[in-house]
């Protein structure tokens, strides 16, 4: 009944999900693309300052298009499927809820969880593909000593996205591929080439993808106005690290951890965000070097190359994407909680970010950045 | 070569093969402008005309209260511009064919027109009454559909044209899934304005037609020649509507044949072993159906991963309607029936053309029920918690 041999894509139209459809077809695998709608762009148009019509890149009708031409180009089965009542549930409201408390989110690595390696799989499995796989720049494997599947960073370190990959569960990794986890981006360009894909030369997508222009406040705005929340007060202090009143702020999801600019105060000396205070709403200002910190606590952790923390570990640790891994020491704290004790203090540790560690390449697993010290 | 059975016939029809032989010769020897005075203009014309009778006759009516269009969609949207002015009221229903709920939608978003929904009962009807009530002095227009494309649910059209002439207001109605399967007789019926649409009943795509009642005061939409009376410029599509009428002379002739009830045949057989899975129910019970329809739920499933499950097995068939990116949206209709989303995602409409067979029938039955088990068992929400009753 199951055909081993399957496999969906994901295909979001860009170039690199697109080389993986074609590679997988070169290589006579049966395969399926499937593009998942996530966010209906028009949705928000007109809505507190947001444009009339739309430019964002997520799910436009122009990738799906794109999509379905290089299914059509590849001659493979090709599928739209409809996930926005989850991706809003599961992805942008815990995404602005996330900003109104004061913490600066990362969706993309919720759509992997709770969208692309969860939704996505059950409806893969249904029908009838046993794998799937996407275009992120990762490596999985899996090893038998240890009897756990491994999610390992890329070959190509510049392209590592293996931060927003640190949630998947041995399920998940199970039942996944990354055919680009040994590739550098040229070669994938040059892979579309030979395919005559449409979207060899088209430009990488950076920003979140359901945020027009990557202006994530006017975003908030245009949802709240939508949802009819605009009037929820996120107003507050703007307060030095000695508990000195220096300003009032309009919101606390016009800040995050290390900012500089914007802060709406003039002194003498460089002033940045050190901390966002949930409970009072007040955003905490103060200098450079108050921003390092030595420890962090990340809660709602998900390990993949063990199953259980014994003892302490010495890991190296990334505190945001783009982040050089910096070396720690990890400890259990309880359930699915760990506490990180770096050898160097780090700048800007910023709650609502993920924390990832890893051994070598090997992602031992990661967390959501509750605190910092 | 993997089989594969067709049951979208709602969607659209292949041509049947009698109706392309009669198209061939208007795209090569015949194909002359019907306007034009010379010889070659006089053989598209007598075919055009020919192809007029024959869809005045499917109705029946007069071969000149015929405009034939570039579609459906074009049939609905000449017969509610055409009528509506500024200031008039229009009445409609929530489960109107998106041709005709987004013009009306357009009616009231440029500030013409106020227009009521009347809505439907469980079972997928609006009650006359309704209508009676919505009317007002400067209500011009009730437009409702003759059967629903989702469910196949035919319309109490008689009795909201009895509503219409009593109020002398002009009534149009959307028999696009009725031409063909059911008889339709503009008369009894007393409607001014009815659309049909020739891909429907296995005629091509792009080509419909409005019928028209003598004295109707229809404004054109398109402006150019004189085609159509004044009512739709534009040269004749002739190959297509030759199509429309030679479907439509079928469509008569099988109704004399019983083509129609050797179709609900195929289908109740169909829907009964369907009924009998479990947690399955049927969408429209208790209302009478167009023979070629049956819409079904199999609670627990996405119906978008059924679609494709069974595509990629060979079975076309189809769930609510495709946004522009081709995703699946909650029909309109099946929840304005009161179906919870979660249901109206779960339901399945299979519909039967001429060309089906029992056979393929058969197919269906064959893949449909373990395909659905499938689905229930990879599901991570199934089986749901029992309810008490």
């Amino acid at each position: 009944m199951l055909n081993p041999e399957t496999i969906a894509v994901a295909m979001s139209g860009g170039v690199d999900s697109s080389a993986v459809a074609a590679m997988l077809r070169a290589e006579g695998r049966s395969v399926i693309g499937l593009t998942m709608q996530l966010w209906n762009q028009r949705r928000l148009a007109g809505h507190a300052g947001m444009p009339e019509s739309v430019q964002g890149r997520c799910c436009s009708i122009d990738d799906v298009y794109d999509a379905r031409r290089v299914a059509e180009t590849l001659g493979i089965p090709y599928y739209v499927v409809n996930h926005e009542e989850r991706f809003e549930r599961d992805v942008v409201r815990p995404f602005v809820e996330e900003y109104l408390a004061g913490r600066t989110p990362i969706p993309c690595s919720l759509c992997n969880n709770h969208l692309k390696f969860d939704q996505l799989l059950v409806v893969a499995r249904q029908i009838g593909a046993d794998k799937v796989a996407t275009g992120h720049y990762a490596q999985v494997a899996f090893d038998g000593q240890r009897n756990r599947w491994l999610l390992k960073r890329p070959a190509d370190h510049s392209k590592d996205q293996t931060y927003f990959l640190f949630g998947l569960t041995q399920e998940q990794l199970s039942r996944t591929l990354f055919p680009l986890g040994g590739m550098t981006k040229p070669e994938v360009r040059e892979l579309a080439r030979q395919h005559h894909l449409a979207i060899a030369e088209k430009p990488d997508s950076q920003e979140i993808c359901f945020v027009p222009g990557g202006d994530y406040k006017r975003f908030l705005e245009a949802y709240l106005t939508e949802q009819g929340d605009a009037s929820t007060d996120i107003s507050g202090e703007m307060v030095t690290s000695d508990g000195e009143v220096i300003g009032e702020h309009a919101g606390v999801h016009n800040f995050t951890v290390g900012q500089r600019k914007g802060l709406g105060v003039a002194t003498g000396s460089p002033l940045y965000v050190i901390q966002i205070k949930n409970d009072t709403r007040q955003v905490v200002v103060g200098k450079d070097d108050e921003l390092y910190s030595r420890t962090l606590r990340a809660r709602r952790v998900n390990l993949i190359s063990t199953a259980e923390l014994r003892e302490p570990m010495g890991v190296t640790v990334k505190i945001r994407h783009k982040h050089q891994p910096a070396p720690a020491m990890m400890e259990s704290t309880g359930p699915h909680e760990v506490l990180i004790t770096f050898d160097e203090p780090q700048r800007a540790i910023t709650p609502g970010q993920a924390a990832v560690f890893y051994d070598g390449d090997i992602v031992v697993g990661g967390g959501w950045i509750e605190a910092s010290r | 070569m993997m089989r594969r059975v067709y049951l979208d016939n709602n969607a659209t029809t292949p041509v049947l093969p009698k109706i392309l032989e009669a198209m061939r010769p208007y795209f090569g020897e015949h194909f002359g402008n019907a306007s034009s005075i010379h010889h070659h203009g006089q053989e598209t014309r007598a075919a055009v005309e020919g192809a007029r009778e024959s869809v005045a006759n499917l109705l029946p009516c007069r071969a000149s209260e015929i405009v034939f269009t570039g579609g459906g969609t074009e049939a609905d949207n000449l017969a509610i511009f055409g009528l509506a002015r500024e200031g008039d009221h229009v009445i409609t229903s929530t489960i109107e064919h998106h041709a005709v709920f987004n013009a009306c939608k357009h009616l009231t978003e440029s500030k013409r027109c106020e227009v009521t929904y009347i809505p439907v009962d469980g079972r997928g009807l609006i009650d006359p009454e309704d209508v009676k009530r919505a009317i007002r002095p400067n209500t011009k227009l009730i437009t409702i559909m003759f059967a629903n494309n989702e469910t196949g649910v035919v319309q109490p059209v008689a009795e909201i044209g009895t509503v219409a002439a009593g109020a002398n207001v002009y009534f149009h109605t959307d028999a696009v899934q009725a031409a063909g399967k059911i008889a339709i007789d503009v008369n009894e019926i007393g409607c001014d304005l009815l659309t049909i649409s020739g891909h429907k009943l296995h005629a091509p795509q792009g080509v419909g037609a409005l019928y028209v009642r003598g004295g109707t005061p229809l404004e054109p939409m398109l402006y150019g020649g004189s085609h159509e009376r004044s009512r739709r410029a534009g040269t004749e599509n002739v190959p297509a509507i030759v199509g429309l009428g030679k479907a439509a002379e079928l469509a008569s002739a099988g109704f004399k044949r019983g083509d129609d009830l050797k179709m609900a045949t195929a289908r109740d057989r169909l829907e009964r072993e369907l009924l009998a899975l479990d947690s399955t129910g049927l969408n429209g019970r208790g209302a009478c159906r167009v023979p070629n329809t049956t819409n079904v739920y199999f609670d627990g499933i996405e119906g978008e991963a059924l679609v494709i499950a069974l595509d990629l097995k060979g079975l076309a068939v189809s769930t609510g309607a495709a946004c522009s990116s081709g995703a699946i949206e909650p029909s309109h209709v099946l929840t304005a029936m009161g179906l919870s989303r979660d249901r109206a995602k779960a339901s399945i409409r299979f519909s039967l053309g001429k060309q089906n067979t029992e056979e393929d029938v058969d197919f269906a039955l064959a893949l449909v029920p373990e395909t659905v088990a499938r689905l229930r068992e990879l599901s991570p929400t199934w089986p749901r918690p029992a309810i008490s009753i």
